[in-house]
C-alpha cells in the first residue's frame, strides 16, 4: 500500500478547499486546522492513500462529527473522541481498522480522519461519501447505493459512548443517533456503518480530499499573485460563475432542526441590475436569477468573498458582503435519479425538476 | 449640561467642550509619548478658550493607548490562564494561534480544569473547585498578578468563573481577575482570547486610568471621568481599568458617532479622510454597524464589537507618482506640511493635486502650477474614483444615503457620488472623534441562546437583560431604546433554540453616576 504524507501546507490547502466544498454548511474548518497544526508541530503526520489500494476487505471507518456548528465554537472539538469513536466500533466488530476516511469532505468534517490519522497512524482514504456538505444521513454515496447504515458509534468527551447496532432505515438511524448527541450536549464524534474497502471504491466518491486540497492551493496561489481567486476555482476546477453581486438581505429561520433562510443579492460587475435570490438548508439549495430557477443541488453552489475568494458559510452570510455565487459539478452518483431521490432539490422540499448548470453548458 | 470629549490619537489629542448640543470650544494639540502631558495641554487650551474652568458634568477620552500596547508588544503583563472545561476542548489549550513573539510576553501560566456548561446550561462535569485552590496556591507562589478566566459556554452560565474567582480572592488576594463572561460572547477562542488580551493589559490600564484621573485634576476640573469603548458607549474610568479591551477601536466608532451628531444624521456612510487613510463606514441609528467577522487586534483573534470599516490607502498625505498613474496608499503622514509641495517641500502628494485642481486652499499654490493638467485631471478622477468605490462597497443596500464627510483630508471627497444622496460637510469636521466621545452613552448587551419561548417573548427577555446592564453601568433607565438586535436560529438544536444578540443605548443619568 502506498500513501503520501500530507505536508503541514497541504493541510491549510485542505482546510481552504473543504471551506468551499462545504457549500455553506458542514462547519468552519478552522478548528481542526488548529488541531492539526499542533499535531504537525508534535510530529505527527497524515498518510493520504489512494482508494484503488484498498483491499477489497479491507475495513474503512467512516467518521464526522455530529452536532450544532454553534456548539463546536465553545466545546471546541478534540480529536480525543475522535480516536475514541474509531476504537468503540474496533471493539464491537472485534476487528481493527486498516483506513479511515470522511462521510463529508465539505466542511469541518473533512480534517476529522486527518486528526484520527496524525493520532493513530491510520491511512486517509483520498475520498468520502458527499463529495460536498449535506445536512443528513442519508444523504450519502453509501446509502444511494443502499449499503447497511448500522452499526454506528457515537462518543463525547465524557467517555460515554453509545452503539446503534441496528436501524430500521437511514430516516431512523439519523433520529436515533440525533437524539443521543443532543442529550451529550449537541456535540459528539461518530463512527458510521464501517465500509469494506470494496464498498469504497465502489460505491465512495473518490479523489475529493485531494480536490480539496488543489481548489485550497489554486486560491492560496491566485491569492498570492494577485489574481482573481475565483476565476482561478472556476478555471481549475470546470465550475461556472453564476452571480456577482452583494448581499442585501438575510432571512433565517430554524424549521425541523435545520437552519433554512434566503439571501438576496443585488448584482455587481456584469451582473448590476439583477437580483439574486439564495436559499439554504444548512448548504445553499437553490438559487433563482431574477425570479428564475438557475443553479440548484446536488450542483455545488459555493459562496465565496469576491475578493479573498474564501468560503462564506450560510451561518457567517451578512449584509453588505461582496460574494460570487459559483457552481462546481457534483459527483455523477449524484445525478443519478436515485441520487436526485436521496439529494435532489424534491429532497430539501423544492418542486423543481433538477437541471444541472453544468448540462446547459454541455 | 456641560461635557469635555478628549481623543488622543496617534498624531493629534483633541478636545472640545460641548455645551448640551452645540460645540463651544474644540482644540487640536499634538500627541506627546507620554500622553498624559498632551492631555493636559488640550485640556489648559481648551479652558483657556472657555475663559475659566466652567461646572463641567462629564469628562469622556477616547484612547487607542491599549489597543497599541497590543500592537507594538509593549507595556504587557504575564498573565495565568485558567480553562475551565476538561473533559471538552482539552486539545486547543489557552494562547492557541497566537504570534508566537505575543504568545511568548503574555503567557505566564497554563492551567485547565474540569467544568464548564453545556448550550443549555447543564454542567459538562462538575467543576474542580479542589483543583482551582491548588492552581490558585501556584498562582500565588509564582508572582503573577492578572489572571484570566474562561469557562466553556460561560456566557450562558457563569457560574464556574465566579466560584474560580471567589477561590482566587481568598488564596491571592490582591490579583487582577478577569472574566471571560464579563467580556463577551459565544465562541470560546476568541473571547478567552479577549480575557487573556484584557488580563495582560490590566497594570497599564490601572496607571493610566490614574494619570488621566491626574491630568483632570491639574486642570481643575471636577466631574466624572468615563472611557469610550469600541461600541460608542462609555464606562466610568473606575470600572474601565478593569476592561481596557473594551476600548480598542474605539477612535474609528468616535469619528463616527461624531459625524453623526454634528450632521444630525442618523443613518449615514461616513468616510473619516486622515492623512494616510481613509476609513469608511455605516451609521444604522446613529451608531457604527459592527463587523461580523473575525477582528484581529495584533494579531489575535476575537470575536469583538469593531465597527465595520474598509480603510483605503487614501489620505491628505497620499503620495502621487506619474507613471504609471498611482494615488497611496504610500503616504507622508503627518510629515505632510513639511514634504507636500505646497508646503516648500518635494513630494508630490494628494493634497498638492488638490490643491492644483482648486479643490482646495492650502500653502502656496504656485508651487504646484507646473503640474499637467491632464495629471491633475487624470489624479482627481483616480481618487474621486477611490472613495466611490468604497462607498458603495459599505453601503448595506441599494437605497440612497447621505455621505457625512470628517477628518483633515475632507477635501478629497467628490460633491457627488452615485448612490449617495447628498454629500455632508460639517463645522468641526477635522474634530469630530473628540465630539464623538463627548456623546458617548451607556450600553447594556446580552448574547445568549434562549430555549423554549417563542421568539417574542425571547427578544424580550433579551431586551430586559440588556436594559439591566445598561442600568447598572450608569444609564438612566428612561432613555434606554434598542439598537440592534439579531436573531439566529440554531440548525440541529432541539426545541427551538433562538441565539438572541440585542443591544440597548441610554443617555448617561445625570448625576446618578455613582463615583468617579
Amino acid at each position: 500500500m502506498t500513501t503520501t504524507s500530507l505536508s503541514a501546507r497541504q493541510i491549510e490547502s485542505l482546510a481552504l478547499g473543504a471551506w468551499i466544498l462545504g457549500t455553506g454548511g458542514g462547519g468552519s474548518p478552522y478548528h481542526g486546522l488548529l488541531n492539526l497544526r499542533r499535531l504537525y508541530k508534535e510530529g505527527a503526520r497524515v498518510r493520504l492513500m489512494d482508494p484503488a489500494d484498498l483491499a477489497d476487505d479491507a475495513a474503512v471507518a467512516v467518521v464526522s462529527t455530529m452536532g450544532a456548528p454553534l456548539v463546536m465554537q465553545e466545546r471546541v472539538v478534540d480529536p480525543g473522541p475522535m480516536v475514541e469513536s474509531i476504537r468503540a466500533m474496533e471493539a464491537y466488530l472485534g476487528r481493527p481498522f486498516d483506513a479511515v476516511m470522511a462521510v463529508e469532505i465539505g466542511g469541518s468534517n473533512a480534517l476529522q480522519p486527518c486528526q484520527i490519522g496524525a493520532v493513530t497512524g491510520l491511512p486517509v482514504v483520498d475520498g468520502d461519501a458527499m463529495g460536498r456538505a449535506f445536512p443528513e444521513a442519508q444523504m450519502t454515496s453509501f446509502a444511494i447505493h443502499d449499503l447497511p447504515m448500522a452499526p454506528l458509534t457515537l462518543v463525547d468527551v465524557r467517555d460515554n459512548a453509545v452503539i446503534v447496532a441496528r436501524a430500521a432505515s437511514w430516516k431512523w438511524m439519523e433520529r436515533l443517533s440525533r437524539k443521543a448527541c443532543v442529550e451529550v450536549g449537541s456535540i459528539a464524534a461518530t463512527c458510521k456503518a464501517p465500509r469494506t474497502g470494496r464498498e469504497v471504491k465502489e460505491c465512495g466518491i473518490l479523489y475529493t480530499v485531494s480536490k480539496a486540497i488543489r481548489i485550497g492551493e489554486t486560491v492560496q496561489a491566485a491569492q498570492a499573485a494577485h489574481r482573481d481567486p475565483i476565476q482561478a476555482v472556476i478555471d481549475g476546477e470546470g465550475g461556472r460563475l453564476i452571480f456577482r453581486g452583494k448581499i442585501r438581505d438575510v432571512e433565517r429561520r430554524t424549521t425541523e432542526g435545520f437552519l433554512r433562510g434566503t439571501a438576496t443579492l443585488d448584482g455587481l460587475d456584469g451582473d448590476r441590475g439583477r437580483s439574486f435570490r439564495l436559499a439554504f438548508q444548512n448548504e445553499f439549495a437553490v438559487g433563482w436569477l431574477d425570479g428564475r430557477p438557475v443553479v440548484m443541488t446536488p450542483d455545488l453552489i459555493c459562496v465565496m468573498d469576491a475578493i479573498s475568494g474564501e468560503a462564506i458559510g450560510t451561518e457567517t452570510l451578512r449584509y453588505g458582503q461582496r460574494v460570487a455565487v459559483v457552481a462546481l459539478p457534483a459527483p455523477p452518483i449524484l445525478l443519478t435519479p436515485k441520487g436526485l431521490a436521496h439529494v435532489g432539490p424534491r429532497a430539501f422540499g423544492y418542486d423543481l425538476d433538477f437541471r444541472s448548470v453544468f448540462a446547459e453548458a454541455r | 449640561m456641560n461635557r469635555i470629549g478628549i481623543d488622543v490619537g496617534g498624531t493629534n489629542t483633541d478636545a472640545v467642550l460641548l455645551e448640551d448640543d452645540r460645540v463651544q470650544h474644540a482644540v487640536k494639540t499634538p500627541t506627546t509619548a507620554d500622553v498624559m502631558s498632551g492631555i493636559r495641554t488640550a485640556l489648559a487650551r481648551l479652558l483657556r478658550q472657555a475663559g475659566g474652568t466652567p461646572a463641567v458634568d462629564a469628562v469622556m477620552i477616547g484612547t487607542t493607548h491599549f489597543t497599541n500596547a497590543v500592537v507594538q508588544r509593549r507595556h504587557l503583563a504575564k498573565v495565568a490562564a485558567v480553562r475551565i472545561g476538561l473533559p471538552a476542548s482539552a486539545s486547543l489549550p489557552p494562547f492557541i494561534d497566537w504570534p508566537e513573539d505575543l504568545a511568548d510576553l503574555v503567557r505566564g501560566q497554563v492551567h485547565m480544569l474540569e467544568g464548564g456548561h453545556e448550550y443549555d446550561g447543564r454542567p459538562i462535569v462538575p467543576f474542580d473547585a479542589a483543583g482551582m485552590r491548588e492552581v490558585a496556591r501556584r498562582i500565588r507562589d509564582s508572582g503573577i498578578d492578572s489572571v484570566a478566566v474562561a469557562s466553556v459556554f460561560s456566557p450562558l452560565n457563569g457560574s464556574c468563573e465566579l466560584e474560580a474567582e471567589t477561590i482566587l480572592r481568598e488564596i491571592c488576594p490582591g490579583v487582577a481577575i478577569t472574566l471571560s463572561h464579563r467580556l463577551g460572547r459565544l465562541g470560546l477562542l476568541e473571547r478567552e482570547n479577549v480575557t487573556l488580551l484584557n488580563a495582560c493589559l490590566r497594570d497599564l490600564a490601572r496607571s493610566t486610568t490614574r494619570a488621566f484621573v491626574d491630568a483632570l485634576v491639574a486642570s481643575g476640573i471636577r466631574a466624572p471621568l468615563y472611557l469610550t469603548q469600541n461600541d460608542g458607549t462609555v464606562m466610568l474610568a473606575s470600572e474601565a481599568d478593569a476592561y481596557p479591551v473594551y476600548s480598542f477601536a474605539s477612535g474609528p466608532t468616535n469619528s463616527m458617532r461624531g459625524a453623526a451628531f454634528l450632521s444630525k444624521r442618523e443613518d449615514a456612510i461616513v468616510v473619516d479622510v486622515g492623512g494616510t487613510t481613509s476609513d469608511i463606514g455605516s451609521l444604522r441609528h446613529g451608531f457604527p454597524r459592527d463587523a461580523n467577522g473575525v477582528a484581529e487586534v495584533g494579531g489575535v483573534r476575537t470575536l469583538f464589537r469593531m465597527p465595520d470599516l474598509l480603510s483605503l490607502g487614501l489620505g491628505g498625505g497620499s503620495l502621487v507618482t506619474e507613471t504609471p498613474l498611482a494615488v497611496g496608499p504610500r503616504s507622508v503622514g503627518y510629515l505632510l506640511t513639511e514634504q507636500g509641495r505646497v508646503f516648500g517641500g518635494d513630494q508630490l502628494t494628494a493634497t498638492d493635486v488638490a490643491v492644483a485642481a482648486n479643490l482646495v486652499e492650502l500653502g502656496d499654490r504656485r508651487r504646484v502650477a507646473t503640474l499637467s493638467p491632464a495629471l491633475v485631471r487624470a489624479c482627481v478622477a483616480r481618487m474621486h474614483a477611490m472613495i466611490e468605490e468604497g462607498v458603495d462597497r459599505m453601503k448595506a443596500d441599494a437605497s440612497p444615503v447621505p455621505l457625512i464627510v470628517v477628518g483633515g483630508g475632507s477635501f478629497l471627497v467628490p460633491d457627488q457620488i452615485p448612490g449617495i444622496s447628498e454629500v455632508v460637510h460639517v463645522p468641526h469636521q477635522a474634530v469630530a472623534n473628540a465630539v464623538g466621545a463627548a456623546i458617548a452613552q451607556v450600553s447594556g448587551e446580552v448574547d445568549q441562546v434562549f430555549q423554549d419561548l417563542s421568539r417574542d417573548r425571547a427578544l424580550a427577555e433579551a431586551q430586559r437583560l440588556a436594559e439591566a446592564k445598561a442600568t447598572r453601568a450608569g444609564a438612566d433607565p428612561t432613555t434606554l431604546a434598542v439598537v440592534e438586535v439579531e436573531d439566529l436560529p440554531l440548525a440541529y438544536l432541539p426545541g427551538n433554540s433562538l441565539r438572541v444578540r440585542l443591544r440597548v443605548v441610554g443617555d448617561i443619568a445625570r448625576g446618578g453616576a455613582p463615583r468617579s
